[in-house]
């Protein structure tokens, strides 16, 4: 089984990757990398990441969520991060990423958030 | 409680970091300490490897990442060395910095530091660099 799960489902004109898994050093964190750097080149910008399934996250995984928001920034797209663990939320909190993601606890209200 | 000390000597590998979290995490339920510290732990022990294995020794598998693991009663002690050129731990920047918010690395020291009560590095000229990390009971 692999590390990360990425499931892709559109939603009008937002793309939803429901992720399971861990983001760590290594193919977790590639495939997040792999999944949003396709998305781009297929011209999807809109991009909401369900990560209520994933188990783990480290500073490499971290550090590629930093990475796909400022890819998907720079191409005049939105990346938006809907129910995050406890543990992830403390995580974002220290490293005060938090007040840099557009972050949401319900599908509906994240949706509604791009339009 | 006894006193325990597991040692491992493991290639530099990514997949070094999964088996060092996994032989600790196997310590750590034996010694008795909480799910929250036990969380803390393990994260750090994954950023201290991740950096062993990749600042440390490039990855070069002719080098090994050591770590051993001491429980007391009075807490855990997790040393990880590796043997690479060493570095100054103090000019790694902040990465909670404004500048550095968005930098896409740079977040492992902080977390180690962030998780744990004592983070120290001990480098010898040529020999490597030890890091050595404490949590209190």
């Amino acid at each position: 089984m692999a590390e990360l799960n990425i499931n892709e489902r559109q939603a009008g004109d937002v793309t939803v990757l429901d992720m399971s898994g861990k983001i760590t050093i290594g193919e977790g964190s590639v495939a997040l990398r792999t999944a949003v750097r396709r998305l781009l080149e297929e011209g999807k910008k809109r991009i909401l990441l369900n990560l209520a399934q994933v188990s783990y996250i480290d500073s490499s995984g971290i550090g590629e969520l930093v990475s796909s928001y400022t890819a998907i920034n720079k191409e005049g797209g939105q990346l938006k991060l809907l129910n995050l663990t406890q543990k992830l939320q403390d995580l974002l909190t220290i490293t005060k990423l938090l007040t840099v993601f557009d972050v949401y606890e319900s599908e509906p209200d994240a949706l509604n958030s791009y339009k | 409680m006894t006193a325990e000390t597991t040692e491992l000597s493991l290639p530099s590998r990514i997949d070094t970091v999964a088996t060092a979290a996994a032989a600790v995490a196997e310590f750590l339920s034996r010694s008795g300490i909480t799910e929250d510290a036990a969380f803390g732990i393990d994260m750090a022990v994954r950023e201290a490897v991740t950096n062993a294995v990749i600042h440390g020794n490039q990855q070069n598998e002719n080098k090994t990442v050591d770590v051993t693991l001491k429980s007391s009663p009075d807490a855990v002690e997790i040393s990880v060395h590796d043997q690479g050129a060493g570095f100054n731990p103090e000019d790694v920047p902040d990465p909670t910095a404004e500048e550095n918010i968005l930098k896409a690395s740079g977040r492992g020291i902080f977390f180690m530091r962030s998780f744990m009560d004592e983070v120290n590095w001990l480098i010898r000229p040529g020999g490597g660099t030890t890091v050595r990390m404490l949590k209190r009971r």
